[in-house]
């Protein structure tokens, strides 16, 4: 089965944050809570790059590892997915994250964060494939309908990609190839250590 | 004005047992982060070419971008030490010494109760009973006892209830425990911060450092020989040293503890960091957000697993340990005999304000 990934091409990303728009618009994201951002690294100097980021969807998923409850799960295309009615909102498995994806909606007084919610690949969660109970805690399960993460869809430079792990690498060489340069797959070496292309 | 000095020196050397933990709990913590290697089959980062040398490599230490979000943390687009510290010692050392330390204690709770057995009243019960602790004093002493006991079980349920809890009830019923246990350690963290403040009022006066305290610790408090009991006044020096080791750690683990309640708000280790630096460490000057939440994060858990450890101890020599020690806390009066073989000098000032008592007119203090 397809290992699902997102690859951002550095050199192809000029900031326009279509995908984070996307996302929040597609699943109805509450205020404050960004699935995904877009990173802009020496901005306004020579050399920017900007650069799309969410869940990687780790092989060994640091929040799986520390969270307390153990509300995480991994689908069998290798996507990182949560149980919100089991998650307290403690925070860790933002501690853990390299990448900064858990999000906590800011809920009453203090002491209690909301429910984590984090980009899920748009592959909803553990309720009935497109429920509404599925679309209002986790957002749309694109993945159930045969479709791919509607950010990378959005992207007009094709920046963003998402899907088989093995595609989106080969589309990423050819370009490379291509262009006779490339910042590299960026954040793979941490994600998906050791593992094949 | 020679006690004063003595506090002084006893604060600064639990402050420096404790100063030496941190620096041992952080070279732990630095240290996978700087043995961690990769090696990506994909073209990764590595094969930038038109960038400076060293520009992932800097993005992977944590090199910080502009977002156009309003939470300017977001801009940092690797956070290594996330997975190779912050997850690797909690999962890792954290867990397995914390285990093996309250294993320890019960351990040696037990072996000690089996070699020594209940300490008896050597004299056994006169009868006759005197006041020790007054209703406010057994009022704090139970508002800290009892929140610390929900926190304890909470905070325990927290590290290690994933591993031997949940497998037994379901993670359904699990993750509702835990829930609520979260809010209960939240919410009464505050009864305890006020119990500890409290008693602290209360009994500072009768904890510092005496001449009698040294007798007393050569003879081991006569915990380890029948029939010896080194004078002490209303605290022996046992109950001293457990008086400033729960304040210490109480401030410790309420000042970590707020910083996970309120994430992102505090720079408690940054602080830390700097005044220990001052003293001659070498420690990071800069502690980023993520960094701050993650050392209070493991630094609470630590300082909580101690201060359970040490507090076992308490409750056990409080309960089964001693005949006629929990009646302090219980009733509030204890037996004189029991009086005279742990707190003779206690006992005999008491005697002394007694017979002066009534001559004063005053009868607030009903001695016998
Ligand atoms: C007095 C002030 C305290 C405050 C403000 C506080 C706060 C917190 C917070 C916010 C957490 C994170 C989990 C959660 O959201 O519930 C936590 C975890 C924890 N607390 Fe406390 N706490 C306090 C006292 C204590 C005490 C006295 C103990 C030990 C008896 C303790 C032991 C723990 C432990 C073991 C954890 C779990 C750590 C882990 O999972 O690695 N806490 N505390
Ligand atoms: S990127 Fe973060 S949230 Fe996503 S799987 Fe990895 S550790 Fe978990
Ligand atoms: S916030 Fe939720 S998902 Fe994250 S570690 Fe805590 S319980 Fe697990």
């Amino acid at each position: 089965m397809a290992r699902m990934k997102f690859l951002c091409d550095a050199e192809r990303c000029i900031e326009c944050n279509a995908c984070v728009t996307a996302c929040k618009n597609e699943h109805e994201v509450p205020w404050g809570v960004n699935r995904r951002r877009v990173v802009t690294i020496n901005d306004g100097k020579p050399g920017e790059r900007s650069i799309s980021v969410a869940c990687m969807h780790c092989s060994d998923a640091p929040c799986m590892a520390v969270c307390p409850v153990d509300c995480f799960y991994q689908s069998a295309e290798g996507v990182v997915l949560h149980n919100k009615d089991l998650c307290i909102g403690c925070g860790y498995c933002f501690y853990a994250c390299p990448f900064g994806a858990p999000q906590f909606p800011q809920v009453g007084n203090f002491g209690s964060r909301g429910k984590m919610d984090k980009c899920t690949f748009c592959a909803g969660g553990p309720e009935e494939a497109n429920s509404d109970t599925e679309f209002k805690k986790y957002g749309r399960n694109r993945l159930a309908e045969g479709k791919l993460p509607l950010c990378a869809e959005m992207c007009a430079t094709k920046a963003l990609l998402a899907g088989d792990g093995d595609q989106v690498a080969n589309i990423y060489r050819e370009r490379v190839v291509g262009r006779g340069f490339g910042s590299g797959a960026w954040g793979w070496g941490k994600a998906y250590p050791g593992s094949g292309s | 004005m020679k006690s004063t000095t003595d506090i002084a020196k006893s604060i600064r050397s639990v402050c420096m047992a404790l100063i030496a933990v941190t620096v041992l709990a952080i070279g732990s913590i630095a240290t996978p982060a700087a043995a961690q290697t990769t090696s990506p089959d994909v073209a990764t980062e590595a094969q930038s070419t038109d960038l400076n040398t060293g520009f992932w490599s800097q993005i992977r230490k944590g090199a910080t971008g502009n977002v156009s979000i309003p939470d300017k943390n977001a801009g940092v687009l690797i956070q290594s030490e996330g997975d190779t510290a912050y997850r690797a010692f909690r999962n890792g050392p954290l867990k397995l010494y914390s285990t093996y330390g309250l294993l320890a204690i019960l351990f040696l709770l037990s072996l000690y109760f089996l070699l020594r057995g209940r300490i008896k009243i050597d004299h056994g019960r006169s009868g006759i009973t005197m006041e020790r602790f007054n209703g406010l004093e057994r009022f704090a002493h139970w508002l800290m006892a009892g929140s610390f006991v929900i926190l304890a079980l909470s905070g325990l349920n927290m590290m290690f209830g994933r591993y031997v809890l949940m497998p037994v009830i379901g993670k359904e019923t699990f993750a509702f425990i835990t829930l609520w246990g979260k809010y209960l350690h939240n919410y009464l963290s505050f009864a305890f911060m006020l119990g500890v403040a409290l008693a602290f009022i209360l009994w500072v006066v009768h904890n510092f450092p005496n001449r009698h305290d040294l007798v007393w610790l050569l003879k081991g408090g006569g915990l380890f020989t029948k029939g010896s009991h080194p004078p002490a006044k209303k605290f022996n020096a046992g109950q001293k040293l457990l008086f400033w080791s729960v304040v210490i750690l109480t401030i410790s683990v309420s000042l970590s503890g707020i910083a996970l309640m309120f994430p992102f708000e505090t720079a408690f280790m940054a602080k830390t960091f700097a005044a220990l630096n001052a003293i001659g460490f070498d420690l990071p000057t800069s502690v980023s957000a993520i960094q701050e939440q993650q050392l209070n994060q493991i630094w609470h858990a630590i300082v909580g697993v101690l201060f359970i450890i040490i507090i076992l101890g308490h409750i056990y020599i409080g309960s089964v340990g001693m005949e006629g020690a929990f009646d302090a806390m219980g009733s509030g009066e204890v037996d004189t005999n029991w009086a005279r073989e742990h707190h003779s000098l206690w006992v005999e000032e008491m005697e002394q304000k007694a017979k002066s008592a009534p001559a004063a007119g005053s009868a607030s203090q009903p001695a016998e």
